[in-house]
């Protein structure tokens, strides 16, 4: 049962704010090495969702299941409640998360961002770390850049170091929600080829993006959010084909 | 009347007014830190989720922003050993007394601006540290604390230069700082203008010593490599001469 589980799934997810779902009833499964875009207007619930299934929020209703074993939630007294912020700690590690907005830690060297998770996971020996760290800047382009600090970087070096900070304990799952957003238009390419080779690298990975070019070349799955709710799903030939549905075709006719 | 610059220079070496001026210094700093300590525990009181957490927290913040510092030193001094016997003892000196009293106080300042330097920080900060697995206390450690610190330094400087110059007020309690020290001379003398001049000579001194530590403190807390070069290498120059 276990090698037939899937790596992540959702199952009937809801995600109340002030009493108003803005996810509702979502299931969803992901499989290792597939490449999942979502797109959708803005206010679709796409963070929501990816937060979830970070397990960075608290769902209100159904369930997450990593790997066949049930996460962010524990069974107390036969029934089930939310996990403790300690609890949820060495199940998201297995989970890499890119922000939007870059979030690195502003105070710290880039070497140090890459580091923190594995000290704090006593993942290896400082010297250790410290090649993990320059091995996985490399991947992502920025050899040399270990001991800059975030302030001193462009917007697409930030999100790089970003990737590679989510990348330090060596996730299963990377999900970027709106990765190339808040970047300048000549850098999002750099971004976007980091995820391309990521990919290639048979990394499984969910993007919440605007990028079409990159739902449609790297991607092999399309999703649309509206509302709270998965509208459609499909490979990307056919979610970008003509002949689909009015409401994607609305949509696209939108961002493009 | 004329000022006398032997009594003034008399005064400024002597040793009553050094001691003075030490008791002042090490009550300043020990007022400070423990109320960085304390106001820190405070200011996540007063975010605490729990409901009577975060009242208590407020209600603390609230008394003692509005009672006079002189008014709870009195009050420390001479109400508290009538109502706690034990208070009543030799060991409670007016130096516990002051100490006391101006953390008390202390804290609820601290804690308002270590609430409002967190409050400073991007949420995506914390967002990304949970994201990473770090537990609460481990996220606070090393991702939220750090940040809260530079932007905490300025305030909490000028806090100290005026808890410096607050300890004054713990003469009225008969702490034999400086203004106590140079009370007394004039009493004596009545020649006021030496030797208040002299007390205050000590406080233009100290206070001009903190505002360079506070300005070395924010230029460490730039976040650069040039900076964090710079500083490595004073540290392990320092350590260098320390192993020589
Ligand atoms: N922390 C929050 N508190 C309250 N409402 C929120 C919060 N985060 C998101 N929302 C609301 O939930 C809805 C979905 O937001 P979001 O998931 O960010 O959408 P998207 O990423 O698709 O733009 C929006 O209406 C937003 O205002
Ligand atoms: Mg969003």
């Amino acid at each position: 049962m276990h090698e037939t589980a899937p790596l992540l799934q959702a199952t009937n997810v809801t995600k109340k704010y002030h009493g108003e779902a803005v996810v509702k009833n979502i299931s969803f499964e992901t499989n290792t090495g597939q490449v999942t875009a979502i797109l959708g207007p803005s206010g679709s619930g796409k963070s929501t969702f990816l937060r979830a299934l970070a397990l960075l929020e608290p769902i209100d209703g159904g369930e997450i299941r990593f790997e066949g074993q049930l996460v962010g939630q524990i069974q107390k007294r036969g029934r089930r409640v939310n996990a403790s912020e300690r609890q949820l700690a060495s199940h998201r590690a297995a989970i890499g998360m890119v922000f939007q907005s870059f979030n690195l830690f502003p105070h710290m060297s880039v070497e140090q961002n890459i580091t923190l998770a594995l000290k704090v996971h006593r993942r290896g020996t400082t010297s250790e770390n410290r090649h993990t760290a320059d091995s996985i800047l490399q991947k992502v382009g920025l050899s040399g850049f270990s001991t800059k600090f975030p302030s001193e970087l462009s917007g697409g070096q930030q999100q790089r170091v970003a990737i590679a900070r989510a990348l330090a304990l060596g996730p299963k799952i990377m999900l970027f929600d709106e990765p190339t957003s808040a970047l300048d238009p000549e850098l999002v390419r750099e971004v976007l080829k980091v995820m391309e080779s990521l990919a290639e690298q048979g990394m499984t990975m969910i993007v919440v993006t605007h990028e079409v070019g990159f739902a449609k070349n790297v991607a092999s799955r399309a999703i649309l959010f509206d509302r709270g709710e998965i509208v459609e799903d499909l490979p990307p030939e056919q979610f970008f084909s003509p002949g689909n549905s009015e409401r994607t075709r609305t949509f696209l006719e939108h961002v493009l | 009347m004329s000022f006398d610059p032997s009594l003034y220079f008399e005064a400024l070496f002597s040793k009553s007014y050094l001691k003075g001026a030490v008791t002042a210094i090490t009550l300043a700093v020990l007022v400070q830190v423990a109320a960085v300590i304390l106001g820190f525990f405070l200011a996540l009181g007063r975010e605490s989720k729990n409901t009577l957490v975060r009242g208590l927290s407020a209600a603390y913040v609230w008394l003692f922003r509005a009672v006079p510092a002189l008014l709870i030193l009195i009050l420390i001094w001479n109400a508290l050993p009538q109502l706690l016997p034990v208070m009543k003892e030799a060991w409670f000196s007016p130096y516990i007394a002051a100490f006391l009293g101006l953390t008390l106080l202390e804290t609820a300042l601290m804690a308002e601006i270590i609430r409002s330097a967190l409050a400073s920080i991007p949420s995506g900060q914390l967002l990304a540290a949970r994201a990473l697995g770090l537990k609460p206390w481990s996220a606070i450690w090393h991702v939220q604390i750090p940040q809260m610190i530079r932007v905490a330094i300025p305030p909490t400087g000028n806090q100290f230069i005026n808890m410096v110059k607050m300890t004054s007020l713990a003469s009225v309690i008969s702490l034999q700082e400086l203004l106590y020290t140079a009370a007394q001379d004039v009493s004596r003398t009545f020649s006021y203008a030496e030797y208040y001049s002299a007390a205050a000579t000590y406080y233009l001194v100290l206070v001009s010593l903190f505002m360079v530590a506070q300005s070395w403190a924010e230029r460490k807390y730039s976040w650069d490599s040039s900076t964090s070069k710079r500083l490595s290498r004073v540290s392990r120059g320092r350590k260098e001469t320390q192993n020589a």
